[in-house]
């Protein structure tokens, strides 16, 4: 089933539009274009379909145009030529009030930096959609609260998003988007503003939301890990033109052009996989906050016998055993500094996994992954060995 | 070469400015009778009603009111209290309302007219091209000039006095509102935009709301503004501390003259406080 069909679509910025086309059909580069015109290539001739209930990613790096090219999907831009169709309707042919309808029931946005309005709660971020469309008070706070309660954060509904996390907050726009009960979620790189591990976190979370819900899915990425992890198919732009459109197994197979082969060959190196693709969340301790009792409460509950120490900073200070906090409690002491212990290996977090499993065999503890002095993460034997088995990231598909 | 000059005929530009006051003012005079009696009865009226109340308790009022706008510090409260006992004391109490009269009227009007002055021009670059060198002449002209068409129409008194406040103080507020708006981040106007939100339904439930402190920002400069026009409009025969001022000028009263300044300056500081603190509050 086609959900959405765009059939040739360009949208030039700026003025002398007729002689940047001319330009643009003699295959001249965007800057060539821009010096010669002044108007700015955004997206050239693009046409693809995206089925009902796909994930299709739209990829390329920053001025290829995808961010324009979503925009075009829900007229926030209008093309400048060519037609957009949402189930068979044009929708470059239709009036405001069309529009309105379709924005409001059919498609859905999340955006880079999340886009949520400081000025109301969680709540009223959520009902917004709902609450243009008119509906009433009470069923839109129904709506809202079971979209917030299926991200888990009812608990945060009166809470305003200056005060959740970068992860919650995008949780909160994906639930706004969700509430509407939209067919299409047009996510305009959703998860780039958010730390490498709860990026993978989030990108697990929509995976398992479109087992559920099964909506047509237009994702922007300019990552090509998150691309080939959650695409069904793939469209990669350049300059404003879509350059190849297939699976991530199409793509990393049979590479259309030279540029498509050199964007891959950074994956060619990530195929052997970096340390933060590896890495997993770790349990800190709080050297300036914690004593010796909250550390063996966390251990116990976190059923671990290492815990992670770090300062207000997150500034990696070294680890503590289970037994040094026992000792360090039974003999009364207020904070954990004297049982630090500081001969923890480190490693960066751009590491590929084969140049430090050996230093992953030979060390008693875990490994962790610093940046900047940093505390990003931490490598464990166990799933080390397990993320080389297993390649989550679908990166083995051409070895 | 002064010679060419020199031939070249003077310009009639202030005829024909004069013709087309005389045109106004007798076409509309009507009009502007009605404006100047309503405006007069209705200001007076406010002004009769807030000397109707005991001093005591206004006094008291103004500084409970400043003591919980500035989140209960005793600063502005305190200052309040002293500064209305002085202008109490000096017998400058009618005049003082006489002032607050003018100054809420000119400002109110400013802003009624300001914010959808300020919101079109946001909206349009057409209007912002337009209105934005008419607001560049307005603050840039000497306040004295608005006294001439405002006398031209309304006489003297109090009502030609508002009508140059306004035109004085009108500027800041359609600017702050312009501004306001524009600032509003783009992926948050995106964001209304695609959950299809009307204009409407973008502008008060998404812009204004995030344009407020900007806006605010601009009413409190209004309302000084409006505040420093109260001397000159004094001169076309405004009531309140301005005219006492101006007798003073004009009689060479030094001590006199510094005593009604000094009650406008204590005015000035209390309006600004609790404006910008309403401002911070929200």
């Amino acid at each position: 089933m086609e959900k959405i069909k765009v059939e040739h679509v360009t949208k030039i910025f700026g003025k002398h539009i007729g002689s940047a086309l001319k330009l643009v059909e003699e295959n001249k580069s965007k800057t060539e274009i821009l010096e010669k015109t002044g108007a700015t290539i955004g997206v050239y001739d693009a046409s693809f379909t995206v089925n009902e209930g796909e994930i299709f990613v739209i990829m390329g790096l920053s001025g290829s145009g995808k961010s324009t090219l979503v925009r075009l999907l829900n007229h926030l831009i209008e093309p400048t030529n060519g037609s957009i169709y949402i189930d068979g309707e044009n929708i470059s042919q239709m009036n405001k009030q069309q529009l309105r309808k379709i924005r409001r029931e059919k498609m859905s946005m999340v955006f880079q930096n999340f886009g949520l309005f400081p000025q109301r709660t969680v709540l009223a971020n959520t009902e917004y959609g709902l609450e243009v469309r008119g509906i009433s008070k009470e069923e839109r706070r129904l709506k809202a609260e079971k979209a917030l309660e299926n991200a888990g954060l009812l608990p945060y509904k009166d809470q305003y998003p200056s005060q959740l996390s970068g992860g919650m907050q995008q949780r909160v726009g994906l639930a706004r988007a969700l509430a509407n009960d939209p067919d299409i979620l047009l996510m305009d790189e959703a998860f780039s503003a958010l730390d490498p591990l709860i990026r993978k976190d989030m990108q697990d979370e929509l995976l398992e939301l479109q087992q559920k819900v099964r909506k047509t899915i237009i994702f922007i990425t300019h990552d090509l890990n998150e691309a080939l992890r959650i695409g069904d198919r793939i469209a990669l732009m350049k300059d404003g033109k879509i350059i190849q459109i297939g699976t991530g197994e199409e793509i990393l197979t049979n590479p259309a052009n030279d540029y498509v082969k050199t964007f891959l060959e950074d994956v060619d190196r990530s195929k052997v996989i970096t340390v933060e693709n590896a890495m997993i969340r770790p349990i800190t301790v709080n050297i300036e906050l914690d004593g010796p009792k909250v550390a063996l409460q966390r251990m116990r509950e976190e059923e671990v016998s290492v815990l992670l120490a770090v300062d207000k900073k997150k500034e990696f200070k070294g680890y503590i055993t289970a037994d040094d906090a026992l000792e360090a409690s039974k003999r009364g002491e207020k904070n954990v500094l004297s049982s630090i212990r500081t001969d923890m290996p480190t490693v960066q977090p751009d590491m590929l996994i084969q140049d430090v499993l050996g230093m992953i065999s030979e060390s008693p503890t875990p490994i962790a992954v610093v940046q900047e002095n940093r505390l990003l993460g931490v490598l464990i034997r166990g799933v080390v060995i397990q993320s080389l088995t297993t390649q989550p990231e679908g990166v083995t598909a051409h070895e | 070469m002064s010679k060419i000059l020199d031939s070249i005929p003077s310009l009639p530009v202030a005829e024909s400015v004069e013709k087309l006051m005389d045109w106004v003012t007798g076409n509309f005079s009507a009009l502007f009778d009605f404006i100047q009696t309503g405006g007069k009865n209705s200001m007076d009226f406010i002004t009769d009603m807030l000397i109707a109340i005991p001093p005591v308790i206004f006094i008291l009022l103004v500084a409970i009111a400043a003591f919980f706008a500035t989140r209960k510090k005793f600063g502005l409260a305190i200052f309040s209290l002293v500064g209305l006992l002085f202008i109490y004391n000096q017998g400058l109490w009618e005049e003082f309302m006489n002032t607050i009269t003018l100054v809420i009227f000119a400002s109110i009007i400013a802003i009624i007219i300001g914010i959808p002055l300020g919101i079109l021009m946001s909206k349009s670059q057409v209007a912002e091209n337009i209105i934005k060198p008419i607001l560049d002449f307005m603050q840039t002209m000497p306040g004295f000039v608005y006294l001439i068409p405002a006398v031209a129409f309304f006489g003297i008194g109090v009502v030609p006095g508002v009508f140059a406040s306004v035109i004085f103080a009108l500027p800041p507020t359609v600017r702050f509102t312009n501004l306001g708006i524009r600032q509003v981040p783009r992926e948050l106007v995106e964001a209304a935009d695609s959950y299809g939100s009307t204009g409407r339904q973008k502008l008060f439930k998404v812009e204004l709301p995030l344009a407020k402190s900007t806006i605010m920002a601009g009413i409190n400069q209004t309302v000084l503004l409006s505040l420093s026009m109260v001397v000159i409009a004094s001169m076309i025969g405004a009531p309140g501390l301005g005219r006492e001022v101006l007798s003073a000028l004009q009689r060479a009263q030094v001590g006199n003259g510094f005593v009604a300044g000094l009650s406008l300056v204590i005015f000035a500081i209390i309006v600004d406080r609790l404006t910008q603190s309403l401002n911070k509050k929200q």
